[in-house]
């Protein structure tokens, strides 16, 4: 692979991975005593093999300039593989989580296995490793196919895959050291910030530059879905992680807001992270891979402008709904409610779209289980969001807030939505980029598909049930006019519904293990054709 | 090649993009999307003049309802204070023995007092008063401090070698550690304690005895029946708060025993910790 950059990439590649390694070596020796040296030597090992696999190629010569009439998909089968290893790893660790809720003493007695350490692990493997790698494949795919234009150069995609990666890497292995700014899903401390913020940029940058040459005079929806998640998490991200380190050689910072306005920025970030990076983005995917493998068209351009911008404006207003009766001013809880209640029109326009865009070919859904994969999304999705502006309302929050129902909304979204459509979009890519006639085995994708629905339907029953009778039993008073339960009673009558996670959670677990598996099968089977595509007009895939 | 065709399925014309094969229908949008659109704004208009909402340069909207969190929060407190005032007053002035004739307020105390147990004493006493290693059982009948109401509400209010000025002090010296005793003195007194099962023999010269009533008998009792209401346990039953193995009674010889119960004094109202005070009595007997 890295042979077919051209000898300038390769130059320049060079560089890049020489510096890697020396700012993995100055981490390691500046890192005294700190988690941040173990950080350093990631880096220097990274940085080490880089250097030996692009200077085993240095001096081969440049590739044909007929790849120029091609598209390019490496960086895709690369970032499809990471996600789905990350996924496995993620959800693994998430079922480990689910289990130390039945059985506490699951740690071994480790301080790197404690609930606090291993939970950010499974937020920020599922959310940011296995869902941002997967939307950065997807995005080179979809970006490429509908500009008809090849990616703007060779180089910049494997520096935003490598870049990423080495950012999650240092995230969950920071957690385990006990490295955290203790934002939730903002957890890395401020160097891997700044990696994410050059990794996040070269990305914008490759993103417009591919647009720019584009052969279609128009840009397509799943586009503009893209470069919303690209744009707003750039700019969530850098407001929401401006911290003051310590010092340089130390991983430890602190945020530079403080109090209730540090809480506002946090949940304007956290929200936002579930708009722009879990939904935005994932929006983008559905939008190019549901119409490809339903063979219809989009059911309305017309309610496609009208969710992508009710979206993208009231999303940005909604975070304050996170932190309902607290010291937060209750006038800025009245805005994040309203606006959360009138975000629900532009997501169920865009879910409907999608379920709509499916007439004239349900007889595909019903055959097809990775079309079904993507309508289970998007039904997932408009039940998410329903929820989300149902929890959104003070008095509804006063119930749920603080119980499993939150857990479970969370799911509903990230098991149901997120995780759905990114299993339909990669079996839909993987095949045609690998130059396989289909997947290795179409038998696999339904038990995925069964594997995970039941999962899916599993958890998010036990925990909407877990979270209802948890907020009830908080708030029942005796006829006494006292407290009716302590917060030990509502525990153990949590276990039937931790132990039913625990069993939704291997459900979907076996799904993915299968779904990767297949995946490595079609990888490892019998090629039938040239794997690069040529920029040609042609079906749509 | 911007070519319009239409559906056949819908009917409707497409827009004539066309991206890589996908292509989007010119179909309008439904009505019943603006419908909803014009609910929840309509919603949300009604609560913005209702409710605080907008910032203004150094304010904001206060809403006609003139409703505030941080009022609202009080004023709940005070009402739902004032709709239990009744009673708690009664609870937290009124004597024992008033309260235990009195099956209304008795009740109410005891159904308070349970989830008060549950929040507060189980992390250490256990569910329903079972005890563990270092924490005493509350429901065998056996007492350091004492097993009526009273004197249980005092033990809350002062706790047990804790900060309270009055609190109930009580320790087992560090005899090995502090060098009160040899290490084979030790060793002697530890089989020796572990026979008082079966009861003090006064007659009894082995060096074992000698040490106990040299040593221990100031606290423990000549007979080993500790004295109740000073915190220092019968060593004759087989109750013991640490452990009564050989293994325990040797770490409790040499490193002392300095237990903690906090005051709750400063956490829990009056009528609270004399509500516990007659559940806690109440766990007496309960043992199976």
């Amino acid at each position: 692979m890295i042979a077919r950059l051209t000898r300038t990439e390769r130059s320049v590649a060079m560089a890049l991975a020489v510096i890697l390694l020396l700012l993995g070596l100055t981490m390691a020796a500046l890192g005294d005593h700190d988690p941040m040296a173990v950080h350093g030597f990631m880096a220097l090992g990274l940085g080490v093999g880089l250097v030996f696999a692009v200077g085993s190629v240095l001096e081969e010569p440049s590739p044909s300039p007929a790849r120029l009439q091609q598209y390019y998909d490496d960086p895709i089968k690369v970032g499809i593989v990471l996600a789905m290893v990350w996924g496995v790893f993620a959800m693994s660790i998430g079922l480990w989580v689910a289990a130390l809720m039945v059985w506490p003493d699951a740690t071994f007695g480790q301080a790197w296995s404690s609930y606090g350490r291993l939970r950010p692990v499974h937020t920020t493997g599922v959310i940011f490793a296995f869902g941002g790698n997967a939307l950065i494949a997807t995005s080179f795919h979809v970006m490429q196919r509908t500009c008809r234009a090849r990616l703007a150069d060779q180089l910049s995609p494997w520096f935003v895959l490598v870049g990423y990666n080495l950012f999650c890497l240092w995230a969950v292995s920071g957690y385990l050291m006990g490295i955290t700014q203790s934002k939730e899903y903002a957890e890395p401390e401020w160097y891997a910030d700044i990696l994410l913020v050059i990794v996040w940029v070269t990305y914008l940058v490759l993103y417009l530059r591919t647009l720019r040459r584009r052969a279609e005079p128009h840009i397509y929806v799943a586009n503009w879905y893209y470069l919303a998640f690209i744009v707003v998490v750039a700019m969530l991200h850098i407001v929401n992680a401006a911290a003051l380190p310590v010092s340089w050689t130390g991983a430890k910072s602190y945020p530079a807001f403080s109090g209730v306005q540090d809480a506002m920025v946090q949940w304007w970030y956290g929200h936002n992270a579930v708009a722009f990076f879990m939904t935005s983005g994932f929006l983008g995917m559905l939008y190019y891979y549901l119409p490809v493998r339903a063979q219809r068209p989009i059911f309305s351009y017309r309610l496609s402008i009208l969710s992508f911008w009710g979206i993208t404006f009231f999303y940005l207003w909604v975070g304050s709904h996170h932190l309902h009766y607290t010291a937060l001013p209750h006038w800025v809880q009245t805005l994040g409610m309203t606006f959360s209640v009138m975000l629900l029109v532009p997501s169920w326009a865009s879910a409907g779209n999608a379920l709509l865009t499916l007439n004239g070919a349900w007889h595909r859904v019903r055959d097809d289980a990775t079309l079904r994969f993507m309508f289970v999304a998007a039904v997932f999705y408009g039940l998410s969001t329903f929820e989300g502006s149902f929890l959104a309302i003070r008095p509804v929050n006063a119930l749920s807030h603080y119980t499993d129902w939150t857990v479970g909304h969370v799911h509903s979204g990230a098991l149901g939505w997120l995780a759905m459509v990114t299993f339909g979009a990669f079996y839909s890519v993987v095949p045609q980029i690998w130059g396989r006639p289909a997947m290795h085995s179409s038998r696999l994708v339904e038990w995925h598909f069964w594997l995970a629905l039941g999962g899916l339907l599993t958890y998010v029953f036990a925990l909407w049930n877990a979270g209802i009778t948890q907020g009830l039993m908080w708030r029942t008073y005796n006829d006494a006019g006292t407290l009716n339960y302590s917060f030990i009673e509502s525990m153990e009558a949590m276990r039937p519904y931790y132990i039913a996670r625990v069993v939704g959670g291997s459900l979907f677990l076996a799904g993915i293990c299968v779904g990767a598996a297949n995946i490595w099968l079609t990888v490892r089977g019998a090629r039938n054709h040239a794997a690069d595509r040529p920029l040609a007009p042609q079906a749509a895939e | 090649m911007s070519v319009e065709k239409r559906d056949p399925v819908s009917g409707y014309l497409t827009t004539g993009h066309d991206w890589n094969g996908i292509t989007e229908l010119n179909s309008p949008v439904p009505r019943t999307v603006f419908f909803f659109m014009a609910v929840t704004h309509l919603y949300a208009l009604v609560v913005w003049v209702l409710l605080p909402a907008w910032p203004l340069w150094d304010t904001f909207t206060k809403g006609v309802l003139g409703i505030d969190q941080k009022t609202s929060v009080a004023a709940d407190l005070a009402a739902a204070n004032a709709a239990r005032a009744g009673w708690t007053e009664a609870l937290a002035t009124e004597e024992f023995d008033a309260i235990r004739a009195d099956p209304d307020l008795l009740g109410r105390a005891l159904a308070t007092a349970e989830p008060l147990f549950g929040q507060n004493c189980q992390v250490c006493h256990g569910a329903d008063g079972i005890g563990g290693p270092g924490f005493p059982r509350l429901n065998d009948g056996i007492w350091l401090w004492g097993g009526t109401a009273e004197e249980i509400a005092t033990t809350l209010r002062v706790g047990i070698n804790a900060a309270h000025p009055d609190t109930h002090f009580a320790q087992m010296p560090a005899f090995g550690r502090d060098g009160l005793l040899t290490r084979p003195e030790i060793a002697v007194l530890t089989d020796y304690v572990q026979t008082l099962g079966e009861g003090v023999n006064l007659e009894d010269t082995s060096e074992g005895a000698v040490l106990y009533q040299t040593n221990c008998a100031a606290c423990h009792g000549e007979d080993g029946l500790g004295i109740e209401g000073t915190g220092s346990p019968n060593l004759t039953d087989d109750d013991w708060v640490y452990g009564g193995d050989a293994v325990s009674i040797h770490q409790t010889l040499m490193a002392g025993r300095q237990g903690q119960m906090p005051s709750w004094q400063s956490r829990l109202t009056e009528a609270e910790i004399r509500a516990l005070a007659l559940y806690v009595e109440g766990l007496a007997g309960m043992a199976p």
